[in-house]
């Protein structure tokens, strides 16, 4: 690999656009999509690479190129820098998931409480806006109080967010959806929103509580089949 | 980066490690067949003074991949390495998950 190829592919995986590097495995020539001038089959399996993110070969005549896909990175948005916030962040990033975390209350959206997260202090209406959530954006509202959580879920359920969770007990969550109806969301944006959030692992701690709403974004991100509950080996149905 | 399975970004560790003065190679996994270990796009960024950061394989093949490395960082040619069961290196180096690989190993230049 070139220097240069290697500077140009980085460069755009910094400003996280989408990019695809394409090797000719007969000589190592490579290529950047979008970029460079290709033959339009090449641009094709750029673009499906991209849509499936899976890396695979294409053969063009007698040449074989692999077709490497970069995406930028996917994002969770939490608004709340709460306790269970805490938890989440060292699991994120291995996950593969840049986490942003949203508080205006500043004595919780602190560096100190959450080392390593960018964090945003604006009002959720504001920071919404400004992230621009996308169909590559978790968004998990955590503060229970619908002055927080509600301008962020207005705005998740208007975006193409592929995962959208509230923590909330039922009835916290019957009052959520009636409050969300009001501002004109309909009875098919309200099935997007996992409430209770997290899978139910009878998560009791923090920490629990954080596995079973990473769990559950995952499972989102990976379409996993979800609630078919698996007999435990030994116990009597 | 593709399937996001491993938060550390090899390519910009290799990068570091080019402008710290060191030959450099990256090996990628292009094609899997069977119960192979790592997706296709997979990443090792290898140092002809020995060092290694990502992986190619669980462990099994990333000795013979490091050999190929040194070679072709001391040649300035790429390589296209076949890892599987019906391969006899494959024994040599103990793939032994019973999948087959294919590796391009090329210098950094």
């Amino acid at each position: 690999m070139k220097g240069a190829t290697l500077a140009r592919l980085q460069a755009e995986r910094a400003a996280k656009r989408p990019a695809v590097l394409l090797t000719r495995l007969s000589d190592g020539a490579q290529m950047l999509w979008p970029g460079d001038d290709m033959p339009e089959a090449l641009v094709e399996a750029s673009k499906a690479a991209l849509g499936s993110e899976e890396a695979g070969n294409v053969t063009l005549g007698d040449e074989t190129w692999f077709i490497h896909p970069h995406n930028p990175p996917l994002r969770i948005i939490v608004v709340g820098a709460v306790h269970i916030a805490q938890a989440m962040a060292p699991m994120a990033a291995p996950l593969g998931f840049a986490m942003v975390v949203v508080d205006p209350r500043r004595a919780f959206a602190s560096e100190e409480r959450l080392p390593g997260v960018t964090l945003s202090t604006d009002w959720p209406d504001e920071a919404m806006a400004a992230l621009a959530p996308d169909a590559r954006t978790a968004v998990v509202t955590l503060t229970h109080d619908p002055k927080l959580d509600d301008p962020a879920l207005d705005a998740a359920l208007k975006s193409e967010a592929f995962y959208i969770g509230a923590l909330g007990s039922r009835r916290t969550h019957a009052k959520r959806v009636a409050r969300l109806t009001e501002l004109g969301h309909n009875a098919e944006a309200m099935g997007r929103i996992h409430a209770p959030v997290g899978l139910n692992i009878e998560a009791i701690t923090a920490p629990e509580i954080a596995l079973s709403i990473m769990a559950e974004i995952v499972a989102a991100r990976r379409g996993a089949a979800l609630g078919a509950v698996r007999p435990i080996p030994g116990v009597a149905a | 980066m593709t399937h996001n399975d491993n938060a550390e970004d090899i390519l910009a560790i290799a990068a570091t490690w080019k402008a710290a003065g060191e030959d450099v190679a990256i090996a990628t996994v292009v094609e899997t067949w069977g119960s192979s270990p790592r997706p296709a796009g997979s990443r090792l960024a290898i140092t002809k003074s020995g060092k290694l950061a990502g992986s190619v394989s669980g462990g099994c093949i990333e000795g013979a991949v490091a050999d190929a490395a040194r070679q072709s960082m001391a040649s300035g040619a790429p390589q296209l390495l076949d890892f599987g069961i019906s391969d006899e290196r494959a024994w040599e180096v103990g793939l032994s998950c019973g999948g087959k690989v294919k590796v391009f190993v090329e210098p950094l230049s």
